[in-house]
């Protein structure tokens, strides 16, 4: 094992991490506030609403990741040339990025519905009491308290997220990993490069997670 | 820009010998289930074996299970998977060596690495399932166990497995059906599973949407039926008068 030759290959491990990095931070962003979305249509009284929510979390619960990940690198370039009639390319980033976000918005959208509904009856009750609309009773009152509830399931889906980016691999974006598997072709040390790739993901992900649960613990009322 | 929709396209021929389309999922449907069965009763036992150490008094055995669930969920299943295929068989035996890369089928190779590879991934999220119901027992069924003379394996066997294990059920499904999801990673080292099939037959056909749709209703049926038959299990295995559909 010889790892000296990873020094010179930073710039591009960087570059690759740092599209890891924007990929999650989009996917995160988004995927919170479509799961947010979701979550109060799957709350809303009205049927068809919640019924649309509740399909569309149970689909992409229950197909992989990959699939998403590979079928939108097919299909959004197609269906855009559907709707603007003219051929638009978007590039392995933004369709993986949009897989991430619809795939992960399922999710989020669960965690975010158990937030909502460990919120108390009478805080909903009381907004309206004082002449809040619905809008307003979610925005200020209800959410602000879910949210803060629900901070260390919603971090903790994004470190399994974190670690999921990997996956564009499948259709060649050059993110972290398909940054350190090419490096390592390239000067012949593949076996090197991968178990560091492998040890960066673990200090990320682990570094996380406990810092995830002294928040916890800080956020336990 | 014309798409054009062709929903038989699953009963036109390959091209390769008497094979329609629908062979190639069918036989992808296969190797996703047995990927997934297989690592799956692996990672059960592993993961029990595990889940059971992080609850012994002894700090050194509970110490290995913790480093080992850490270890295994902190690692992106891909890269796993390309340690499990790409590297750890240069560092096996000569002998084992020439075999598993000369002597198997290239789609056995991959299938015993992806198999390993779930299986132990999916060991540290049983593990931590196991952990979680035999700790949510009442202390007083260890120490009743320990006051009527059992050694503690007795206790494990008879009265805290037996009982953490119903109580698990639930969870235990959700990581089931996760290795079914999961084993479509085994595409990306060129197995044949449902997602790889999938991907051919839209590269050969053109009709990707139809393709993929097939797909999707695959792994939804599939999920479907793994949830029905856990339900099953969780009704069959219920104790009369204890633990009656409460939690």
């Amino acid at each position: 094992m010889d790892f000296s030759q990873i020094i010179p290959a930073m710039p591009g491990l960087v570059d690759g991490m740092l599209m890891t990095l924007k990929l999650l931070a989009l996917s995160v962003v988004g995927g919170v506030a479509l799961g947010t979305v979701l979550a109060l249509l799957r709350l809303s009284s009205n049927p068809l609403l919640s019924g649309f929510a509740k399909a569309y979390v149970n689909y992409f619960r229950s197909i992989p990741l990959l699939l998403v990940i590979t079928w939108f690198y097919l299909a959004v370039p197609m269906l855009l040339n559907w709707i603007t009639g003219s051929f638009v390319s978007i590039g392995a980033f933004t369709s993986c990025l949009v897989a991430f976000m619809m795939f992960e918005a399922a999710y989020y959208c669960e965690i975010v519905r158990a937030g909502i509904q460990s919120i108390s009856k009478g805080q909903e009750n009381a907004a309206y009491a004082l002449g809040m609309n619905y809008g307003q009773a979610m925005r200020l009152i209800i959410l602000p308290q879910a949210f803060r509830k629900m901070m260390p399931l919603l971090l903790q889906q994004s470190i399994i997220l974190f670690q999921d980016t990997s996956l564009v691999y499948a259709v060649g974006l050059m993110d972290f990993l398909n940054a350190a598997r090419s490096k390592g072709d390239i000067v012949g040390l593949p076996h090197e490069f991968l178990i560091f790739a492998g040890a960066v993901y673990f200090v990320i992900s682990f570094g996380a997670s406990l810092s995830v649960k002294r928040l916890q613990k800080r956020f336990a009322v | 820009m014309n798409y054009n929709w062709d929903w038989n396209v699953f009963f036109k021929s390959t091209g390769i010998g008497s094979e329609i389309y629908l062979d190639w999922f069918v036989s992808g449907l296969g190797w996703t289930i047995a990927v997934a069965l297989v690592a799956w009763i692996v990672a059960l036992i592993i993961g029990s074996v595990l889940g059971v150490m992080r609850t012994l008094p002894n700090k050194l055995l509970s110490g290995i299970a913790t480093a080992y669930v850490e270890l295994f969920r902190n690692v992106p299943l891909l890269v796993q998977l390309f340690i499990w295929y790409f590297m750890v068989p240069d560092y096996l035996p000569e002998s084992t060596q020439v075999w598993f890369k000369q002597e198997l089928n290239p789609a056995t190779s991959a299938y015993i690495s992806v198999v390993v590879c779930l299986a132990l991934f999916t060991a540290a999220r049983v593990c931590e399932q196991v952990r979680t119901g035999i700790q949510a027992l009442p202390k007083g069924q260890s120490a009743a166990a320990l006051a009527v003379g059992f050694t503690l394996p007795q206790m494990y066997r008879h009265v805290l497995l037996p009982q953490a294990f119903r109580i698990i059920i639930p969870p235990l499904t959700s990581e089931f059906l996760n290795i079914f999801k999961n084993s479509s990673v085994a595409s990306l080292i060129g197995l044949m599973e449902l997602l790889a099939q999938t991907k051919q037959t839209a590269e050969f056909t053109a009709n990707m949407f139809e393709a993929f749709t097939l797909a999707t209703l695959i792994y939804f049926v599939l999920n479907m039926s793994l949830m029905t038959f856990m339900s099953w299990v969780e009704k069959k295995v219920r104790i009369p008068g204890m633990m009656g559909g409460a939690k």
